[in-house]
């Protein structure tokens, strides 16, 4: 979707931030008031936030890379090698910007633009907080982020086509076999969140999940649970990430559908991919991991504490609070992300077939088997409604007996308590390779790094 | 048609759902390429699509307990459905003829027996 | 519900209010000539694959107008179904017909002038019936219907259709894969 389908539907359809600042001035806006809002918001927040995003994640891949593979990564601009991004981008724009003579030389210029644009316009949706969010009133949010990252593979395949090259259109050709195929599994286990939440809006997928670790859906019950790997699984393969990153394997294919790009629109699909990356990762935190949530169910408590009185609603102290949310949210996205890198360098690539065979044959399968679980589990298991939020306490454990929700309460205490110990665990293993990697790290970078 | 510049109504609606109509039509007429020939299909059932659901928005009829019935939006889903089922089985034929004839130009599909 | 949802967002009032007018109308005449312009382009271009980009933005344009009826649901279907499914299908389709991304199929002379007759007159009749039939009246909806009601209806009214064209995608699928299936052993 068009970038400027985002600045326009924020001109049509205020968003809340919108309403403060309007609100605050104690004026009504006028059209062209709310237009040159919404253009200064896309200009001053979105495209800069996509930017520091993609460029951040970029830099954060090599410096994970650079050190599984005991190297330093980018550690020359600026203090360890955070700047590279920007030096990098200042290269890459100052390329010559080649179009091959064979290539379809439309299809291939406007390529990089359909990878790119809906990944940006998928930020609309994001709940980055209560009232972080461009526009919070999407009652189908989760469903059209999904829509719209689905539009990013066009991009893709067409840029594989218009190379006229075989090697981009072999990645082509996987990636649009990988991306269809692997949406289904991608989308039930999406289904599976969403049938426990009930709810399609990511604005209310957060509220829902505002009491604490025990209310965050991927602890709801056991399916939703499983369901949390299997989107993972499924989303790896969507952002054509390792090890399903058949369409680009370096091995195989030079560098897939992106092997005759330079400059400027080869860093669009960079952007492209490490922008969905993030996306993908936020969904997975919106939908499973509590969205802007802290584990102790804090934000939400003092959200509803600032906003229990309408006519004196605490206007500082929700700001100051939205920008927490954002910043809790914003760490699990990218700690999702780090499982993604962490992924891509440490296991090997297999075959398209055997990508293909594991989700048909494989995952497919699974994710029918959780639904029904899901869905039987629904039906059988009373459990403490999330709704209506007001009033709600899901620390106030005697409301689930009160509710009859006991059983509910205890599936959640368990597989949280489960979530808990292999969270523990992952950190201890990423701490002690931090620790135990220091050494070589020093041992490196001596001049005899290697004692003979 | 002074009331077209104003504000938005239903026939502004179904005239652009008419010139998508049209346009599939002539996109039938003119392409020999089979798979041409489905892209024209396609914007022919979204040319009723678009009609389906601005009549819903305009002239629907109120459900039970002040809601708006939706029949219109459900149709749209319906074509949808429809639409993407007739592609994958247009397709499998196509890639059957592509494999019997090498070429998907429907004015050579003259035999009645492959 | 509905007054949850009120104590919720804080400022919900605003959130409830309708989208401004000459925002919608400017909304409406950006999608509909992109949708329009593009459905052009797809009869007009000759290269197959730039006319299935074409299709690509009459359908986000179409989606565009979805949103603009309170269908976001459906513009989300449009989106997901055939912009990332059909026609990646379909593009998927012509990759493997055509032997180069150059390749054409002109149509006669005869055929062109028959086509642009048969379009004219069919697009004359419909915009002067539309015209006649249908004069300038403001939309009848005063709230938003929801994504539930959808389903309501969906699950409700249309249990039996809903229900039926499950089967029939199951058919399709099976009798797809027979196709496929079929034109391995032609090969051999």
């Amino acid at each position: 979707m068009p970038v400027w389908m985002l600045m326009l539907a924020g001109a049509v359809s205020p968003f809340s931030m919108e309403s403060w600042w309007f609100g605050a001035l104690g004026i009504s806006p006028a059209l062209w008031m709310r237009v040159i809002y919404s253009l200064l918001l896309i200009a001053v927040v979105f495209l800069p936030l996509v930017s520091v995003i993609a460029m951040f994640s970029i830099w954060w891949e090599r410096k994970v890379a650079g050190h599984m593979q005991s190297r330093l990564g980018p550690n020359r601009v600026g203090p360890i090698g955070i700047l590279q991004s920007i030096a990098d981008g200042l290269k890459l724009i100052l390329k010559e910007d080649l179009v091959p003579r064979s290539a379809d030389s439309w299809l291939f210029r406007l390529a990089p633009y359909l990878a790119f644009a809906p990944v940006f316009a998928a930020f609309l949706a994001l709940p980055f907080g209560p009232e972080f969010t461009f526009e919070p009133r999407l009652s189908a949010g989760l469903f059209w982020v999904l829509a719209i990252l689905s539009v990013e593979v066009m991009g893709v395949i067409l840029a594989g086509w218009a190379s006229n090259n075989k090697w981009s259109l072999f990645g082509a050709m996987r990636e649009a076999g990988q991306m269809v195929s692997y949406e289904i599994p991608l989308g039930i286990s999406i289904l599976v969140g969403v049938m426990s939440a009930g709810t399609l809006n990511l604005v209310e997928l957060g509220f829902i999940q505002g009491g604490g670790l025990h209310t965050w859906l991927v602890f709801q019950n056991p399916f939703t649970f499983l369901a949390f790997f299997c989107y993972f699984i499924a989303s790896l393969a969507s952002n054509k990430r390792a090890p399903f990153d058949l369409p680009e394997s370096e091995s195989e294919l030079v560098a897939g559908f992106h092997t005759e790009y330079s400059g400027l629109r080869f860093s669009f699909f960079f952007f492209a991919e490490y922008a969905a990356m993030f996306i993908v990762g936020g969904i997975q935190a919106a939908l499973f991991l509590g969205g802007w949530n802290d584990p102790f169910g804090l934000i939400g408590y003092y959200h509803q504490r600032f906003i229990a009185d309408p006519s004196g609603i605490d206007h500082a102290g929700l700001m100051v609070l939205n920008v927490i949310a954002a910043a809790v949210f914003v760490l699990k996205a990218l700690g999702i992300m780090f499982v993604q890198m962490w992924l891509r360098w440490t296991l090997p690539r297999p075959r398209i077939d055997q990508v293909l065979y594991v989700c048909i044959k494989v995952l497919l399968p699974m994710a029918c088997v959780i639904l029904l679980g899901a869905a039987l589990w629904q039906l059988f298991v009373p459990r403490r409604p999330g709704l209506p939020w007001v009033d709600y306490s899901p620390w106030r454990f005697g409301d689930y007996g009160r509710d009859q929700a006991l059983g509910a309460l205890v599936t959640q205490v368990t597989l949280a308590l489960v979530g808990v110990g292999m969270f523990a665990v992952l950190l201890g293993w990423v701490v002690y390779a931090a620790i135990s990697g220091r050494n070589l790290k020093r041992r490196l970078t001596d001049p005899a790094p290697i004692p003979m | 048609m002074s009331g077209l510049l104003s504000q938005v109504g239903l026939h502004h609606y179904l005239i652009l759902a008419a010139i998508l109509f049209v346009c599939g039509l002539a996109t039938m007429m003119l392409k020999r390429n089979a798979i041409g020939i489905l892209m024209g299909v396609e914007l022919i059932l979204n040319a009723a699509n678009v009609n389906l659901v601005a009549f819903n928005h305009y002239r629907h009829a109120a459900g039970a307990a002040g809601g708006i019935r939706l029949d219109g939006q459900v149709f749209a889903i319906f074509v949808i459905v429809l639409a993407a089922a007739e592609a994958a089985v247009a397709l499998a034929i196509f890639l059957s003829f592509y494999n019997n004839f090498t070429t998907i130009d429907v004015e050579r599909a003259t035999q009645l027996k492959g | 519900m509905e007054d949850d949802a009120m104590m919720i967002f804080p400022l919900a009032q605003t959130i409830a209010q309708p989208p401004d007018a000459a925002a919608s109308t400017g909304l409406f005449y950006l999608f509909a000539i992109l949708a329009g312009a593009s459905a052009l382009g797809v009869v007009l271009s000759r290269n197959i694959v730039r006319t299935a980009v074409f299709l690509l933005f009459t359908l986000a344009g179409v989606a565009g107008l979805y949103f603009l009826l309170d269908a976001e649901f459906l513009a989300a279907v449009q989106l997901v179904v055939y912009a990332g499914g059909t026609l990646v299908l379909i593009i998927f389709g012509v990759m493997l017909t055509s032997k180069s991304p150059g390749i054409r199929y002109e149509p006669k002379i005869v055929e062109v002038a028959v086509a642009i007759g048969v379009s004219v007159v069919v697009a004359a009749a419909l915009v002067m019936a539309i015209v006649r039939q249908f004069p300038a009246e403001p939309a009848s909806i005063e709230r938003h219907p929801t994504i539930a009601e959808l389903g309501q209806v969906l699950l409700g009214d249309y249990l039996i259709p809903f229900e039926l064209i499950s089967v029939l995608l199951l058919v399709v699928m099976i009798g797809a894969a027979y196709l496929a299936k079929a034109r391995r052993r032609g090969g051999k």
